[in-house]
């Protein structure tokens, strides 16, 4: 429990001029659950795509079990095989089956044979309970099944640690409660997890950490009960009379 | 239908004086042209017989199509042998009607064939080889001669067009700009310059002796100049995918190659196949150009037979069953084309 997997130390970036993250200090320990939350604009996405390089960073350092990431990085897709992402627009691949999106990377990255591919598939996907969508394809399916077949996808890589980034922000609401089910099973299953999201009630249910970010900087970072019960900063309070309603 | 028809015209040609005076100015041009091309082409023409004097009718002498049909379709090329061309044309239209009936997962397949084997089961068929009499490349000819090189130019330049689409969008600088530069350069040269430049120059740049087949060197610049437009149609397709679609294939280990040719080519690829099939309909009526450098396709036959002292002055006939099939071919391609994309942009919503 104590293994220190992610490890960011005085992390910036930029785009172009703008600085959106600014001196992000963040440890996650193997199993943790992390939170994120903040306004609109923050960086919140842009800090957990520094973690699997979907983004590069300027300043500072990213070191993800072990390895730290730069432009030197050998094997970036080795790490990004062992950090899997839940995306909020899902981004399951349209033209392949659900079956075939979460084959297609175990085949080609992880080289199982093919067979061992579906079994491996089918199973996760009868752990996010859409195991008899596997025929069928995105389009198909409404928008809580395609989130959990992305995050069945995710798993199929046999992923060490998992971010989502808002991953029920783009669903209806009587789906987002299956897809927040199947993250709470990830999340007691023991899975490293850094997640993106405003739902509180998930936060508080599984989070050991939350931290929250505003405008590049991470302003408060506290225990869950700690953070909910009393939060120090001006903007986190605001923020969190807005959410909690 | 009567009413509609002109409630139609009304709206549509008659809307103010001016537009009237163009439409009545267009039918009296059709009046002029129609029937009288309709006496020559057909009422005044004639249809039967072996020679030049057996056309008395005064219309058009399609006689001379017959004679010539095998030379005007096929050149020079022995005509016992002439059934390894159809065959060739036979597969390549096969394999592109078998590609309306089978799932999706297979037209890849089916795109790889046409690809990476046809061309060479063509190129053996068509020049011989492997037990095949060989026919050499200068007795090639006539509209079949269009069509190879087209199909060959269509058929090279994809995945060179596709490793070019891919190049521009790299994040390697000298990738990147060596794409651009390439694209732009044969973009801005004319197909008559790169045809002049591959039979006429070429030969000159290379030491004296080596040999290598004018066909060739003239395929393999209309293949590259191709390319640069197909390129940019792929440039297009590749845009169009968003950006989720990228992220997704890194975030599970994905690849730059594998990222390629299993998320991002298949999808572009699928949008961009009207695109394609304009720039291949471009191509076609762009290869007789290759008449100008001495090359044996139709309008060369034509050409060739108008000076036979048997069949003196019959270009006009020659000339006019080009257009036909250029127009026939070229009609069946681009409702292609517009079937194709009208089924993607319903399917996409
Ligand atoms: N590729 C990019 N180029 C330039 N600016 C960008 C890019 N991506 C994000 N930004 C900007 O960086 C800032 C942070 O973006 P980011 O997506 O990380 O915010 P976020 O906290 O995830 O917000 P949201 O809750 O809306 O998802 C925003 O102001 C955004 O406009
Ligand atoms: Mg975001």
């Amino acid at each position: 429990m104590n293994e220190k997997v992610i490890e960011l130390v005085a992390v910036n970036k930029w785009y172009d001029k703008f600085h959106v993250l600014k001196d992000i200090n963040l440890s996650v320990f193997a199993g943790e659950k992390v939170i994120i939350c903040g306004p609109s604009g923050s960086g919140k996405s842009t800090l957990i795509r520094c973690v699997n390089r979907l983004e590069e960073h300027q300043e500072g350092s990213i070191v993800v079990r072990g390895v730290t990431l730069g432009h030197d990085t050998k094997n970036i897709e080795k790490i990004r095989g062992d950090v899997g992402m839940v995306f909020q627009q899902f981004n399951l691949f349209p033209h392949l089956t659900i079956l075939d999106n979460c084959t297609l990377a175990p085949t080609w990255v992880r080289k199982l044979p093919k067979k061992d591919a579906e079994q491996l598939a089918m199973e996760y996907l009868k752990k996010v309970k859409i195991e008899d969508q596997a025929k069928k394809f995105p389009g198909q399916l409404s928008g809580g099944q395609q989130q959990r077949a992305a995050i069945a996808r995710a798993l199929c890589m046999e992923p060490k640690i998992m971010l989502f980034d808002e991953p029920t922000s783009a669903l209806d609401p009587e789906m987002i409660k299956e897809v927040l089910d199947v993250m709470i099973d990830l999340a007691k299953g023991g899975m490293t997890m850094i997640v993106v999201s405003h739902e509180m009630a998930f936060a508080k249910e599984v989070a050991d950490r939350v931290i929250f970010m505003d405008e590049g900087r991470i302003v408060e970072e506290k225990e869950t009960k700690e953070f909910f019960a009393n939060p120090e900063n001006e903007r986190t309070k605001l923020f969190l009379s807005q959410i909690l309603g | 239908m009567i009413i509609n028809f002109i409630q139609w015209s009304k709206k549509s040609l008659f809307s103010n004086w001016w537009n009237s005076l163009i439409t009545l100015f267009c039918i009296y041009l059709l009046f002029l042209i129609i029937p009288p091309f309709i006496n020559w082409a057909i009422l005044d023409a004639t249809f039967s017989g072996k020679l030049k004097t057996d056309c008395t009718a005064g219309g058009a002498c399609w006689v001379f199509i017959r004679v010539w049909f095998e030379k005007l379709m096929y050149g020079f090329y022995p005509v016992e042998n002439i059934w390894r061309i159809n065959l060739s044309f036979i597969i390549f239209i096969g394999t592109i009607g078998l590609s309306f009936f089978v799932r999706e997962k297979y037209k890849l397949y089916i795109l790889f064939f046409l690809i990476f084997i046809f061309p060479f089961i063509a190129f053996i068929l068509i020049r011989g080889g492997f037990g095949l009499t060989i026919v050499e490349t200068r007795e090639w000819g006539g509209l079949a001669l269009t069509f190879i090189l087209a199909i060959f130019g269509i058929i090279l330049s994809f995945p060179l067009g596709v490793l070019l689409a891919m190049g521009r969008r790299s994040e390697m600088p000298i990738i990147k700009y060596f794409c651009i530069c390439f694209i732009e350069t044969w973009r801005g040269i004319p197909l008559i310059t790169v045809l002049f430049a591959a039979a006429v120059m070429f030969p000159l740049l290379l030491p004296s002796g080596t040999l290598v087949d004018k066909l060739l060197r003239v395929a393999i610049g209309i293949a590259i100049f191709e390319s640069a437009y197909v390129a940019e149609v792929v440039r297009g397709g590749l845009q169009s995918l968003p950006r989720g679609q990228y992220d997704a294939a890194k975030s599970i280990g994905m690849g730059y190659w594998q990222m390629n040719f299993f998320i991002v080519l298949p999808q572009a690829i699928k949008t961009v196949i009207p695109g394609i099939t304009n720039t291949f309909i471009a191509l076609l009526k762009d290869t007789p150009l290759i008449y100008l450098i001495g090359m044996a396709e139709i309008l060369g036959i034509v050409n060739m037979a108008k000076a036979n002292p048997y069949w003196l002055g019959m270009a006009v006939e020659g000339y006019v069953f080009a257009a036909i099939i250029f127009g026939v071919v070229s009609f069946i391609l681009s409702s292609y084309s517009q079937k194709l994309e009208k089924k993607f942009s319903t399917e996409n919503k």
